[in-house]
């Protein structure tokens, strides 16, 4: 199982502007490189990375083969209400691996 | 100031290649939410708590909560080790904890166990300062790495010493020559996008110079490892780094 990592601010204040970042394992093989032996390695990437915000989705990405292993993602949002951020990525070979972190708005 | 031909760099102007990288790289490795190795330290820490082995017991088992016991442990490597009668390096020590007291094999160099656990260990002595024991034991490896260091190799003919005690600070293409002080491994390169040993980039160094490697694990690279870390000594430890 791949590790993944979300980090939000802890406690923010109604209307703040927050910063997400997402980081997950994966070797992001980009499907053009070959073995010694000339065989190509086939793609496997991550091909989309999906957040929610109590269950309401406020960023899609879409990750392409030039994109680096292990990919950190950071990205904003408003904070509007306590409650769960949540993180999806999905990617070839069946990848899927979700990750959330609290937020508390005062 | 580079040093002299020949001479060690004054304990004063001992950079860490932390100082060499840029601010972004920099930013990277200051944050545990950033820095891909944290990554490595969770699987590591999974492992510590995992039982393995015929004698099925996991590293906690015997050693406990690892921010206590590990402590330290890393800035002592490599460290005298009484069964093989020569120093150890960190990686060395796990696998010989493996063997004879979890009555496991041996993880393979650069697997992605290995790095796992040893990247948790040295997790634990962030911050400390590198304090490897130089004795009447030690000492002779520690020579045999100097050596290593100084000697002239390869098609290039070039040794350790000539870049990094003497022309540090200075470019090799585009990139700056640090001081190759091993005090954050292991540690993620960017250019590997993974996480590795110091003897991978030892290896990479010496390929680097059209020298033909010595194996993983081999007495040579211990010596070496000795050395440098020696040579770095007082210096606070940053593992996992990262490095471009």
């Amino acid at each position: 199982m791949a590790r993944a990592v979300v980090n939000v601010p802890a406690t923010v204040r109604r209307g703040e502007i927050i910063e997400i970042k997402a980081l997950v394992q994966h070797a992001m093989e980009t499907g053009f490189r070959r073995t010694q032996l000339g065989e190509v390695i086939p793609r496997d990437i991550i091909r989309q990375l999906v957040c929610t915000y109590n269950g309401a989705e406020i960023f899609r990405a879409e990750l392409h083969p030039a994109i680096s292993a292990n990919p950190l993602l950071a990205f904003s949002t408003i904070a509007t209400e306590s409650g769960t951020i949540e993180v999806t990525w999905t990617g070839d070979k069946g990848f899927s691996v979700t990750q959330s972190a609290t937020i508390t708005v005062v | 100031m580079p040093a002299a031909p020949g001479a060690e760099i004054p304990a004063g102007e001992r950079r860490s290649g932390y100082e060499f990288m840029s601010r972004e790289t920099r930013a990277m490795q200051d944050d545990d939410i950033t820095n891909p190795g944290m990554l490595w330290v969770l699987d590591g820490e999974a492992l510590w708590n995992r039982k393995d082995g015929a004698a099925a017991r996991a590293c906690a088992d015997c050693h406990g909560d690892a921010r206590g016991s590990m402590k330290g442990v890393a800035s002592r490597h490599p460290a005298w080790d009484p069964a093989s009668g020569r120093p150890v390096n960190l990686e060395q020590r796990i696998n010989a904890c493996r063997i004879v007291r979890q009555q496991a094999a041996p993880l393979a160099y650069e697997s992605r166990d290995l790095l796992a656990l040893a990247a948790y260990v040295a997790l634990q002595s962030r911050g400390m300062p590198v304090a490897v024991t130089i004795d009447d034991r030690t000492r002779p490896y520690r020579d045999a790495g100097r050596d290593t260091f100084t000697r002239r190799q390869g098609q290039l003919n070039l040794a350790c010493t000539q870049c990094h005690d003497e022309r540090w600070g200075r470019k090799l293409a585009g990139s700056t020559i640090p001081q190759a002080h091993p005090t954050g491994y292991p540690l993620y390169r960017l250019e590997w996008q993974s996480l590795g040993s110091l003897q991978r980039r030892l290896r990479n160094c010496m390929i680097g110079m059209r020298a033909e490697p010595y194996a993983y694990g081999a007495p040579e690279f211990v010596d070496l490892e000795l050395y440098l870390m020696w040579r770095a000594r007082g210096m606070a430890l940053e593992a996992p780094a990262v490095r471009p």
